[in-house]
């Protein structure tokens, strides 16, 4: 008797919520649009949430949302191991009917018939970062990842002298961007640098801890190695700690990193990483935003949006267009 | 009535005939899985020296010790957790929290080092309180109950961190506490790693608390009986335990200069595995503590060991495996014989 009432305190307390709530979403965008009294609403399913480079997205698209007048939430699963995690974060987000969908896949096959559930439910998809092996989804806004990776490279040759033994700490064998990166610097490498020879390729999962553990390893095996590579800000960061805790001298070994973060931009100014490369991440948020809300108006966003990706080093980190995109 | 005077005391759950014989084949078994696994290690070391060169050179077993230390400290407080037959999943993502609050308190708050590391392990300490307090208690099964917490543990690292590493560079000193070199060439966590190994040593082989560790895993409800406050007692295992998961915050805290909100997940199973290496029974009752060290030692050995030979990162995981399931058959194998 006494948890019936109980329940039924709570059932009338969500419905006064929600009713509160509608009320003053309605009353947000009430004034401009005489017709459309509903605030749009776009759903932003993300591959993770908890680096920086993700926070870094999420600002981009709650920029532009507020620019545009429009309500978005950004969710994603803890890790980017857990694909069955997100796709029940996007079919709750299809449940929920939003104006459109925006996604970024961790795994490109998974989540085609989730896509045909939104497009049957008469919702418009966008994709960020990682597509969908899908034809539903409208527009991507991404690095392109294999020509980032072979910038790299061609910075690494360039800083070594053409020659010598690098090593690879990738952050995943498994998800599209650590795959892209890490082939887009080793075909770079086979295709122009004959006398460059990449010895190792070892994954510590972005993981600072396991990814320094890797490099000493990587190092110790081979005594005459020039470069390392890290495919993302941990990866890049383990090699950093691992180079300070061998107290390796300056420019021993060359790291290139990948993405910022405080810990890479203060590597590079202080010598230990010769520089690295940066994606647009608050870039990718907004033009993800802005070609949903395109969508949703009826016009036709563009297929593929290259946000862009930059080389920064310690000469350009303070120029207007790198230190705009670099984020801490 | 005379509870309080029995309390103090060591519960006499059996017999002194059979506590006797047990006890000596107990040590014997303890022994023989300890120097199986020392003998494994040294296998592993000859093997890895004689496979690649740059394995046996100070610089790579300096790093080897130094990789041990997180999953170490780790492994020695929740050895006590398991011989008490508990488990507690939460260590690797309480770790976590840890290193957040030391940066909290470090970083944000800007108190003294000493205060702030303090703290860190303080928040270790408590989490493995609450932890303690649901099991003995609540009567939460263990398992469930640090689920719970390292569930918690891990929101609670990225809210209180606001989802952003906290770096550590207004605190210079801080990093010395890991990476400092007391001895020339090897750094400190590992000093604190062997350090932390006797004290535990000292507290599960002398002391009453290590005492009522055995007897909370051989026999609960006997040693109930015999007038121990069994939940009190539980309540304190977890609790030192947790100070262990505090510490190993703080030090990789100090390792990576920084507090990193997102690590620590899957840290709890490789110190688990260490632990059973080390042959501590999953079961309860039996364990040491120097079989968790060189269980430890093991799993850093293996891992740098197939990272030198430039092993696929897969085979590792799969080398690392067989290695557990190895440990644990041979020492079930051995109990079954040891009983009949």
């Amino acid at each position: 008797m006494k948890s019936r009432t109980r329940v039924a305190v709570i059932a009338v307390a969500a419905a006064a919520a929600l009713f509160l709530g509608g009320c003053a979403s309605g009353s947000n965008t009430a004034a401009p649009a005489a017709g459309n009294s509903k605030e749009l609403y776009i759903a932003l399913i993300s591959k993770g949430f908890q680096h920086q480079f993700w926070q870094a997205v999420k600002k981009g698209a709650e920029q532009r949302a507020a620019k545009l007048g429009v309500k978005v939430t950004f969710e994603g699963p803890a890790s980017e191991t857990e694909v069955d995690a997100q796709l029940q974060m996007l079919q709750a987000a299809i449940d929920k009917k939003p104006d459109a969908i925006g996604f970024a896949a961790l795994d490109p096959k998974a989540c085609i018939p989730l896509l045909d559930a939104a497009k049957a439910a008469k919702i418009p998809v966008v994709e960020f970062d990682a597509g969908c092996d899908s034809t539903v989804p409208l527009s991507i806004a991404k690095t392109d990842s294999k020509a980032a990776g072979a910038l790299a490279a061609d910075n690494m040759a360039r800083l070594i002298g053409g020659k010598g033994e690098v090593g690879i700490v990738g952050h995943s064998q498994i998800n599209s961007t650590g795959v892209e990166r890490r082939d887009g610097f080793v075909n770079q490498i086979k295709a122009k640098y004959p006398d460059i020879k990449i010895v190792d390729i070892q994954y510590g999962d972005g993981d600072h801890l396991k990814s320094a553990d890797i490099a000493k390893a990587m190092i110790a095996a081979h005594p005459n190695l020039k470069g390392l590579y890290g495919t993302n800000e941990g990866s890049a960061i383990g090699i950093v700690n691992a180079v300070g805790e061998l107290g390796l001298a300056k420019g021993k070994v060359t790291v290139v990193g990948f993405d910022s973060g405080q810990a890479q931009m203060d590597a590079i100014t202080s010598g230990v990483m010769a520089g690295a490369i940066t994606q647009n991440p608050i870039g990718i948020g907004e033009q993800t935003v802005q070609a949903a809300y395109d969508a949703i108006k009826g016009k036709t966003p563009e297929k593929i949006i290259d946000t862009g990706f930059f080389w920064y080093d310690a000469k350009n980190m303070t120029e207007a267009n790198i230190a705009a995109v670099l984020y801490k | 009535m005379n509870a309080s005077t029995v309390d103090t005391r060591a519960p006499k759950i059996v017999d002194p005939e059979t506590k006797k014989t047990r006890s000596v084949s107990n040590f014997l078994q303890a022994k023989l899985q300890q120097s199986l696994a020392f003998a494994t290690l040294v296998v592993l070391l000859i093997f890895f020296s004689f496979a690649n060169t740059a394995f046996f050179t100070w610089s790579n077993i300096s790093g080897i010790l130094l990789s041990t230390a997180v999953i170490g400290i780790l492994a020695l407080g929740t050895t006590f957790v398991i011989i008490t037959g508990g488990i507690d999943l939460s260590i690797g993502t309480g770790m976590t929290l840890a290193a957040v609050m030391t940066g909290i308190f470090l970083v944000n708050m800007d108190l003294p080092l000493i205060v702030g590391v303090l703290g860190g392990i303080a928040t270790g300490g408590l989490m493995g309180f609450i932890s303690g307090f649901n099991i003995a208690v609540l009567k939460l099964p263990p398992f469930i109950a640090t689920l719970a917490m390292m569930l918690i543990a891990q929101g609670l690292a990225l809210v209180i961190s606001g989802v952003r590493p906290i770096y550590f560079t207004s605190v210079p000193d801080f990093k010395q506490i890991a990476l400092g070199t007391a001895i020339p060439g090897l750094p400190n966590a590992v000093l604190i790693l062997f350090g932390l190994a006797f004290i535990a040593y000292l507290v599960l082989s002398k002391t009453i608390l290590g005492r009522y560790t055995f007897a909370l895993g051989s026999n609960e409800e006997a040693t109930r009986l015999s007038g121990v406050d069994t939940r009190r007692w539980k309540i304190m295992v977890y609790t030192f335990s947790g100070l262990f998961t505090g510490i190993a915050g703080v030090v990789i805290a100090s390792r990576l200069d920084s507090a990193q909100p997102q690590l620590g997940s899957g840290y709890e199973l490789q110190a688990i595995a260490a632990v059973i290496i080390g042959g501590t029974s999953l079961l309860g009752g039996r364990g040491s503590i120097l079989g968790t060290l060189i269980g430890a030692l093991i799993m850093s050995v293996l891992i740098n060991g197939l990272r030198i030979m430039s092993i696929q990162t897969e085979w590792q995981n799969v080398v690392v495996g067989a290695v557990i399931l190895v440990a644990v058959f041979s020492d079930s194998l051995r109990r079954r014989k040891a009983i009949f």
